[in-house]
């Protein structure tokens, strides 16, 4: 087939800008081919080469004597005693899910587990992270049915409990949703599988689904502002099969254990291009590719085709030859594609073939580091206005709670984790609904606690304080539930980074991270970064979400009780009232206002240290974030079906959102004790009032349970299902 | 007690329903798909919740023409013991060792959650350490769980005593609130909710725990 002519529209299309295009022809020192134009865009699109991030994600703190393996290879590994390690990584699949909502969710789903899987873990937890435009957007319910359906349907098939997440709104993301999904998998620390290939002239295998054409310029795609072409570019959007990927993961952790594997990469995005180019630049070796050898779902595809594919459920590995028939053999059992499609090489080669023909012959090395690096301009983001005392809204307390929680924002979420199996392997031992879901070890006394978490509002008035929030209410919810915090995972959602505004906020909010996961000990492992998060010029909030994992080293020790009546109230952590940037001014008063709180990382160190020494006289723990107090003592009351009632009628003191702040639940006996042991910890600590009866008082305000309850468990259903 | 656990390529259950068993004393096996036979000796069969093929077609109509499923049928017909929860239940509608099909919920979503079920009989070796119209608490995680019969065999199977739970408070539109049923010969007993995932006190509560102990007590006197 004749392949078309390199003209500047078609470079144009590639998303390769001039200047990248006269980079290609320095480095080849000819015009590039068809299927060559079609792998460096692969290559160099802001998705797979962080071209303009690399510089500042270099900068996160990435170690510690916990941390197996950092950034950089499919997910990040941490020990957890033992011999045993927990492999986790968040990634958005944000464009594709708002142009198909439903396959766009279900495969971010599939290939954070392949992430996982990859590496040699079997996936354990599964989180995700969703950002949707207004509630009354018309596009929005169809967004929320279809990704919440499109995440629950590869999950739930897959067999991987999803043990927590969040669920936002803001007309912010009406052009743009976000899609960030989580998953966490279990090894054993001397049974980890990397990407590097090794020894020359070792067979290349291709496992799992066939090649279609699905998912043709994905990454390129990812890595655009949409406008109103957006319908055209349907056709990019993969399809997930996850009945495939389970076969899939079951036959390579089988695999893994035969002693076959050298190295196994996951096709992602860019498929077969960008885990060729992994193995081989990673081992420094070449690789050569048959390409009419690749297993394929639909007829006369080219190499361009196969090369770009983004195909689901597909694999490559380097195998150790004297093993290839047991190797064959484990998926000839699941039923699944092997096939040896090519060979590592000596000299520095991307060498592509198919029938014969020479599609491709590019520099590896040189293909893999010279991706272009751009230190693009930015502005730190101008400080917000503080709020003056005359601007802080009054409002009756009741009031307030009964607005915020008839909100998709703050009413309960079980509309959507209900929709996710949250107890498959029978090792849950917190589900959604309150704070981190925890997951035992199986066959352990350990457990590991998983959140996701950040403030966009936050973030967008101050980036560097919204980081650090991000981080500290991640860490406050490990804390909470007994575990201690170990390392992090960050998906960072941004706007167009040609604008030196956006790229302002991203420099900010990196900052923010890393001050924080220094000072709280629990480095970034994994990450993803997703721009051009823009329709029509618009740019979502600026949201890096951060996903982080504790461990708790003895499950008896987790903290997952409810309150009881006669429990009194405790509040940890010092309260100016700061309303700013407020849930209860976004949500009820309708103004985003003011400047984000400050996150004072050393009170957030020792409160957290508070709650971990004195876990056995705890009850029931919350972290205090979106709508403070008020909203955490309804949320602990409602949750256990006892009342709650606060001292304060106060607006601040009930919904001012400042940090380092815990809610905790316990006896009378226990609160003295912790109040002694507050005091010589030099930790604030407080009695704000006591749980019991079937109502929610705050100062001379009331309301049954029962009531609120009813608002809190249909808001979201009415306003978005 | 020897039991098999039977095991598709889309079984996500499998291993839960095996711990749950062996928690409860049974010395347990895993058998695959493609095997044509059980093993020796065996007692009782477990056939686990998941996605045996995807589901993409009926729930559990591949499953149910998979060899093993036809040993298992014999082995049913031969007053086997035989237990299948949700995907394990659908296979067991689909191979006629039970009546009935599962079909979409009615509110066409997936739904997971803790239920309350009702015992509605305690004469089996599945139910008897409940007691009659006792309260249990077990999580239920499907798709296509809404229970249907035509009127004459739900009739039949009340008037039988074949319903063994019954949901309290109807998640998925099955007929006559029903989320199990026995066989005629009281020994395959079908379900939708997973009493496996409610067999540990860390995990679910152990409102399971006694089919399982009821189970290996009575399969070992056996």
């Amino acid at each position: 087939m004749q392949e078309p002519a390199i003209t500047e529209d078609l470079i144009a299309a590639h998303g390769l800008s001039p200047s990248e295009y006269d980079r290609i022809l320095e480095i080849i020192g000819r015009e590039p081919t068809f299927t060559e134009l079609g792998i460096f865009s692969a290559m160099w699109n802001e998705h797979c080469s962080y071209k303009s991030s690399k510089k500042w994600l270099r900068t996160l703190p990435t170690e510690g004597p916990q941390v197996i393996c950092g950034p950089g290879e499919n997910a990040g590994i941490v020990d957890i005693g033992d011999g045993q390690c927990v492999v986790f990584k968040m990634e958005s699949h944000n464009h594709p899910s708002y142009i198909e909502p439903y396959q766009g969710a279900a495969t971010g789903v599939g290939g954070i587990l392949r992430d996982v899987f990859t590496m040699g873990a079997r996936p354990i937890a599964a989180m995700n992270s969703l950002s949707f435009g207004a509630p009354d957007h018309h596009k929005t319910k169809q967004l929320v049915n279809g990704v919440v359906e499109g995440v629950g349907g590869y999950g739930n098939c897959f067999g991987v409990p999803t043990v927590g997440g969040e669920v936002r709104f803001h007309p912010a993301y009406n052009g743009n949703c976000l899609v960030n999904a989580f998953a966490a998998g279990l090894a054993d620390s001397d049974k980890i599988f990397y990407s590097a290939a090794s020894g020359v002239g070792m067979p290349v295998v291709y496992l799992g689904a066939k090649t279609g054409r699905d998912g043709v310029g994905g990454a390129t795609m990812a890595s655009a502002e949409f406008d109103d072409t957006i319908e055209e570019k349907r056709p990019t959007v993969q399809v997930g099969d996850p009945f495939t990927e389970k076969r899939l993961m079951e036959a390579t952790l089988e695999l893994m254990a035969t002693g076959a594997v050298i190295s196994i990469q996951d096709m992602g995005a860019a498929g077969l291009t960008c885990s060729a180019v992994e193995m081989g630049d990673k081992g420094g070796l070449g690789v050569k590719l048959n390409l009419e050898d690749v297993p394929q779902r639909e007829e006369n595809m080219t190499a361009y085709e196969m090369m770009l594919s983004e195909s689901q459920e597909r694999m490559l590995m380097v195998l150790n030859p004297e093993l290839e028939a047991e190797a064959r053999a484990v998926f000839v059992k699941w039923d699944l594609d092997f096939a040896i499609v090519g060979e590592t090489i000596a000299e520095d080669r991307f060498l592509i073939l198919h029938n014969g023909d020479v599609k491709a012959d590019l520099p590896l090395a040189t293909l893999s580091g010279s991706a272009p690096e751009y230190d693009r301009p930015w502005v730190e983001t101008p400080a917000a206005e503080p709020l003056t005392d005359a601007d802080v809204p009054q409002i009756d307390p009741i009031d307030g709670l009964k607005a915020l929680i008839n909100t998709a924002n703050y009413g309960a979420k079980q509309w959507v984790y209900e929709q996710y199996d949250t107890t498959v392997m029978a090792d849950s031992m917190q589900t959604p609904g309150m704070g981190s879901g925890v997951i035992r070890v199986h066959g352990t006394e350990k457990a590991l606690a998983f959140t996701s978490d950040v403030t966009p509002r936050y973030v967008k008035a101050n980036p560097v304080e919204g980081g650090k929030q991000a981080v500290a209410e991640a860490y406050r919810n490990l804390i909470s539930v007994g575990a201690v915090p170990l390392a992090t995972t960050d998906n960072m959602n941004f706007g167009n980074p040609e604008k030196p505004e956006i790229m302002g906020q991203f420099v900010g909010a990196i900052k923010g991270i890393g001050e924080a996961v220094s000072a709280l000990d629990m480095p970034i492992v994994s990450g993803n970064v997703s721009l051009y998060n823009e329709t029509d010029g618009k740019g979502i909030l600026p949201t890096p979400t951060i996903g982080a994992v504790g461990l708790i080293k003895n499950a008896d020790d987790a903290i997952l009780g409810e309150a009881r009546e006669g429990h009194v109230a405790l509040l940890i952590g010092e309260t100016a009232g700061h309303l700013g940037q407020s849930a209860l001014l976004a949500e009820v008063f309708n103004r985003e206002d003011g400047d984000a709180p400050a996150v004072d990382l050393a009170e957030e160190k020792r409160n957290g240290d508070f709650i971990s020494a004195n876990r056995e006289m705890i009850k029931a723990c919350s972290d205090l974030s979106d709508g403070g107090l008020a909203l955490a003592a309804f949320e602990m009351a409602e949750n256990a079906g006892v009342g709650v009632s606060l001292d304060t009628a106060d607006t601040q003191q009930l919904f001012g959102e400042d940090q380092a702040r815990y809610l905790v639940a316990c006896n009378f006996d226990q609160a003295e004790a912790l109040m002694i042991a507050a005091g010589q910890a030099g930790v604030t600590l407080s009695s704000v009032g006591t749980f019991g009866g079937d109502s929610v008082t705050m100062g001379g305000s009331t309301a049954p349970l029962a009531d609120l309850s009813d608002i809190f468990r249909g808001s979201f259903e009415a306003s978005v299902a | 007690m020897r039991a098999a656990v039977v095991v598709f390529p889309g079984s996500n259950c499998d291993r839960d329903l095996a711990v749950a068993l062996k928690e409860a004393g049974a010395d347990v096996q895993m058998v695959w798909h493609k095997d044509t036979s059980l093993p020796e000796g065996i007692d009782f069969v477990g056939v686990p919740g998941g996605f045996s093929f995807g589901d993409y077609l009926r729930c559990g109509a591949i499953a149910a023409q998979s060899p093993i499923c036809r040993s298992v049928v014999d082995f049913a017909n031969k007053g086997g013991y035989v237990f299948g929860v949700c995907n394990g239940f659908q296979i067991l509608a689909e191979t006629g060792l039970l009546p009935g099909a599962l079909l979409r919920n009615a509110g066409l979503k997936y739904i997971c959650r803790q239920v309350p079920l009702t015992v509605q009989t305690t004469d089996s070796a599945f139910t008897q350490n409940y007691t009659q119209g006792q309260s249990i608490t077990v999580p239920i995680a499907h798709h296509d769980g809404n229970y249907n019969a035509d009127a004459d065999t739900v009739a039949r199977l009340q008037g039988e005593d074949r319903v063994a739970f019954t949901y309290g408070d109807n998640p998925n539109g099955s007929v006559a609130d029903i989320a199990g049923i026995l066989s005629e010969n009281r020994r395959v007993l079908g379900m939708m909710p997973h009493p496996e995932r409610a067999a540990d006190e860390n995990h679910g509560g152990t409102d399971g725990t006694a089919l399982f102990r009821a189970l290996v007590d009575t399969v070992v006197s056996a």
